[in-house]
């Protein structure tokens, strides 16, 4: 089976990198898988999960946000974060999914930032989603 | 004569001088390694994007249609003063206030500053700048997310007008003994001219230009938080070769000291020794 480079990176550190036989990410537009082999894109990316497979082993990490170079010869994933499960701090991130949620049950509040909130929600539920894949892993 | 007890208590305090120095140069030298480490794991993506944004900017019918982009004739300056939150790093400080007020005296049009850092902030507040904003006490790690209120003060000012030109000044780390206080245009963005580019045709979604519109803000922070992390291994550095030289000298201090405390000794001893030798030949 054929394979492809992929590398995620961040303004502080080099998160990831795996030769990888699938990408599935968060595009503006929906969920994009890419293969080897995939024509050169350039495209914008969405708070999510962002799956590798590799090996017949699939890793998840929470991205908030970024973009992502498909070339020839790799896929680079420029992220604006971008957390591998084990570091995830679910806690957190439930605490901040509640904020967000609570922020837009009720959106008539004064000087809600909609836009802001939405994707404050998506981040978290993002975490709590990649965390809990690998916690079920653990258990089976 | 000096006084012995004097000395040996100047010898006991340069000795503690002499500690405390030795420590800090320590812990400048490992804060410094680290700094370089966090300075050295953003390069992928700081030329990443680079190379993206010189891709698209060459492209014909976008180049030069983002505002981040667009050139206006100069009416207002804006410069954002990176520095050091503490002292005791040599001339550092002193080096990157007086390359600010060299610039604003330079320029003919009004210059607006936004400090980072305790020390310039200081400064400027002293010298009467018209400063629009301040950041104090970011500490010796920041993360991009600190950076980021900082970055946006600046995109905003400049997509509004409030700045034609945004300049940043910072501590370029060039080694360990050398840091260049540095003037670098912010913006507008100068897209890289990368020659030989691969020059690959990327399929753009949803679009050239919207991918455009999200690069240029990142760059602006990335660039910022890059200067910040520059400036912090160069104040480490400063700091590390100052207290290595405050040491030194503390040492040959306390050289000179012991010396003069040896001889004022020998002295009092000899002085002793002829008085108990004159009390005797006075008794026979």
């Amino acid at each position: 089976m054929s394979s492809i480079k992929v590398e995620i990176v961040t303004a502080e550190r080099v998160v990831y990198t795996q030769e990888a036989e699938a990408v599935i990410a968060p595009g503006v537009g929906g969920q994009l898988g890419i293969l080897p082999h995939h024509a050169p894109l350039m495209t914008i990316l969405q708070a999510g999960e962002l799956v590798v497979r590799h090996g017949g082993q699939e890793d998840a990490l929470a991205i908030s946000g970024g973009f992502l170079e498909v070339r020839p010869d790799r896929i680079i994933i420029l992220a604006d974060q971008a957390e591998r499960a084990e570091e995830i701090d679910v806690a957190r991130a439930e605490a901040a999914k509640q904020r967000a949620e609570e922020r837009l049950k009720d959106r008539h509040m004064a000087g809600l930032d909609e836009t802001r909130a939405e994707a404050a929600l998506r981040r978290a539920v993002a975490r709590i989603t990649v965390a809990e894949k690998i916690k079920r892993r653990r258990n089976l | 004569m000096p006084d012995i007890r004097k000395v040996r208590r100047r010898i006991k305090g340069v000795q503690n001088i002499a500690k405390i120095t030795r420590a800090m140069e320590m812990i400048a030298a490992s804060k410094m390694r680290k700094a370089q480490e966090r300075g050295l794991a953003g390069r992928p993506y700081a030329a990443k994007i680079e190379q993206v944004i010189a891709d698209l900017a060459a492209l014909p019918d976008i180049g030069l249609q983002h505002p981040l982009l667009q050139r206006r004739p100069v009416e207002k300056i804006e410069v954002v003063h990176i520095t050091p939150d503490r002292g005791l790093c040599g001339g550092l400080n002193s080096n990157l206030n007086r390359k600010l007020a060299a610039f604003i005296i330079e320029q003919k049009k009004p210059v607006r500053v936004v400090s980072v850092g305790r020390k310039g902030r200081d400064f400027a507040a002293r010298y009467g700048c018209d400063m629009c904003a301040e950041f104090i006490n970011l500490g010796d790690r920041p993360g991009l997310l600190d950076t980021l209120p900082i970055s946006h003060i600046v995109i905003d000012d400049y997509t509004n007008g409030v700045a034609d030109m945004v300049y940043i000044s910072y501590a370029q780390f060039v080694s360990t003994m050398v840091q260049k206080p540095v003037m670098k245009q912010l913006l507008p963005v100068e897209p890289a001219v990368i020659p030989g580019g691969e020059n690959v045709d990327y399929i753009y979604e949803p679009g050239a230009e919207a991918v455009l519109g999200a690069l240029l803000p990142r760059f602006v922070e990335m660039e910022i938080y890059h200067a910040i992390m520059e400036s912090i291994a160069s104040e480490q550095s400063a700091r590390m070769v100052a207290m290595r030289n405050a040491t030194d000298s503390a040492q040959d201090f306390i050289g000179d000291l012991t010396l003069l405390y040896n001889k004022a000794r020998q002295e009092a001893i000899t002085k002793e020794l002829l008085d108990i030798a004159g009390g005797v030949a006075a008794l026979e």
